[in-house]
């Protein structure tokens, strides 16, 4: 009875073109609306910095950034290389050392009762107040800034991966039992697959939290070593009032943000989309 | 099918006791015995300790004092036993196959090896054709279907069953209640079903033990005088509606008790 009805169900429908098209209208239509409304944002700057006359040490056009981003491409490229660089170690460490540590906390109570304060502590304790000290402490300045973005990151993905490897299915877990399946078997099969979307959630919020505690973290530590990451080109723009390629810089701050944002949705979807209800799309 | 088959012993509850740690008495003083070949229902009101009796049995809950013990007393191995549970419970992130796989995965049988038994069990349930599909794409009684196929995989000697079809509507149920009789006499399966249903335990059974909560006891032990095989023209017969009676009497008459105890 139910194997008919569904069947029916699963059996390719009579082709719908008018659903066909709207469809696709819909899909067009989410591309076109952001970029159109980002094009015209932009225009609307360009037109209003040009109509009345704002000079490029307050507010630079678009146009002038661009152009700011030509001539500087070269040296602005290779401060960015510095702070993807900074950034992915930063989130790669985040995750080795959340997940471990999260998977640790799952196998014990008593360690995650005596350790978790820590953790807490390193989480709640913003990073720009801790930044100083570590700089004093850590004698290369690309540790230090490591450290701190890595301090940022690294709360997020521990959390997702503890409450991930405690989610399974209670029922789930007696099937396990009663076929006796190994420690090994137990979290390669079950354990790890029902953490999966909590950690790819916080994998989507520690990627943007490692670039911006990068940037915080080259702030603080200023333009005294011989670092040369965005932050600190924005800095050094800023104290030679080059606004537009400080803004040139905070462009390309932007852009990495997205490109992070991008990749771990992208990650995600490529993850859970067969299966989980946060990725999987609904047909209306 | 009952009659023709001699009687032996494979589940022994000898005064079997459960007490949670918050000192709740789930289960006082059951002892039961369930021959090869039955087909035996827990029949009673939610609380009155089927469940914690059938997870007991299962071995997925310690006793507090007494034995079970399956016979013959050799050492138990996982294959002996197959479980559905209430739910479903699939593993979303795996395809219908892969679901039923498991059992076979976790003792450690090859891919290649089990295969064809996977295929076999997905065949007998009426899903060859979902062996790709994914959980979340099929029906609460399709998904049902796989749980059933994946608690057969191991071939066991007994399935227990734990109010399997309580979610699902009545046509769903009915015909599932069809498959679960065809799966037992094929494989000479030895079932127990816990269910709060009087109708579903008459239909399915050949024997059904009323149970009373508070504590948990067996309260009655009914014999469903009724001939084998049963298909949907059962439902109809006189002899039906009979046991429904006598069942559903017993049943009250606990909840009576129950209510005089409060």
């Amino acid at each position: 009875m139910t194997l008919t009805s569904t069947t029916e169900t699963l059996a390719p429908a009579p082709v719908n073109v008018e659903a066909i098209a709207r469809a696709r209208r819909e899909r067009v239509l989410s591309r076109v609306m952001p970029a159109a409304t980002m094009i015209a944002a932009i225009g609307l700057w360009e037109w209003v910095v040009r109509a009345y006359d704002i000079p490029h040490y307050l507010i630079p056009s678009p146009s002038r950034i661009a152009s700011t981003l030509m001539t500087d491409g070269p040296s602005l490229m290779g401060s960015a290389w510095f702070t993807v660089k900074l950034t992915l170690m930063a989130l790669a460490l985040a995750i080795v050392g959340g997940v471990g540590l999260g998977a640790v906390f799952a196998l014990s109570r008593p360690l995650e009762m005596s350790l978790f304060p820590f953790a807490v502590i390193l989480q709640v304790t913003p990073v720009v107040a801790i930044a100083p000290l570590i700089l004093i402490y850590v004698d290369s300045t690309f540790a230090a800034l490591l450290i701190c973005a890595w301090i940022v990151a690294f709360f997020p993905i521990l959390s997702g991966t503890v409450v991930g490897l405690r989610s399974a299915d209670h029922n789930l877990r007696d099937l396990f039992t009663l076929y006796r399946a190994t420690p090994w078997q137990r979290l390669r099969f079950l354990l790890a697959p029902s953490a999966l979307p909590f950690f790819m959630a916080a994998l989507k919020v520690a990627g943007g939290l490692a670039l911006i505690g990068a940037v915080v973290a080259e702030f603080v530590a200023g333009t005294a070593g011989r670092n040369t990451g965005l932050a600190s080109r924005i800095i050094e723009s800023s104290y030679r009032n080059e606004i537009p390629r400080m803004f040139a810089a905070l462009v390309l701050v932007s852009l990495l943000g997205i490109a992070i944002f991008v990749l771990t949705s992208w990650a995600s979807r490529r993850v859970l989309g067969h299966w989980h209800e946060s990725e999987i799309r609904r047909e209306t | 099918m009952g009659d023709i088959r001699v009687a032996r012993p494979l589940i022994r509850m000898d005064r079997v006791r459960k007490q949670f740690g918050a000192g709740t008495l789930a289960i006082a003083d059951m002892s039961v015995t369930i021959d090869e070949g039955a087909f035996v229902s827990f029949l009673g009101p939610s609380g009155c300790g089927k469940s914690t009796a059938l997870r007991m049995i299962a071995g997925l809950l310690p006793v507090t004092a007494g034995t079970i013990a399956i016979e013959p007393a050799r050492e138990r191995t996982e294959q002996d036993l197959g479980f559905v549970f209430q739910e479903p419970t699939l593993m979303p992130w795996a395809t219908v196959a892969d679901n039923v796989f498991l059992p076979l995965r976790l003792a450690g049988v090859p891919r290649a090896e089990a295969e064809p038994r996977v295929r076999a069990a997905l065949a007998e349930v009426g899903l060859s054709r979902f062996a790709a599909a994914w959980p979340r794409e099929l029906s609460g009684g399709m998904k049902m279907r796989v749980s059933i196929a994946r608690a057969l995989v191991t071939r066991p000697r007994i399935l227990l069953m734990d109010e399997p079809f309580a979610a699902l509507d009545e046509m769903t149920r009915m015909k599932l209640n069809n498959d679960v009789l065809r799966l037992w006499a094929e494989h000479g399966l030895t079932v127990v079903f816990v269910t709060h249903s009087v109708f579903e335990s008459v239909y399915l059974s050949d024997r059904v033990l009323v149970m009373a909560a508070r504590p948990g006891r067996v309260a009655a032990d009914l014999r469903v005088d009724a001939p084998w095989p049963r298909d949907d023209g059962f439902r109809g017969t006189q002899a039906y509606v009979d046991q429904c009676r006598m069942v559903s009497g017993a049943l009250k008459s606990t909840l009576d008790d129950a209510h005089i105890d409060h």
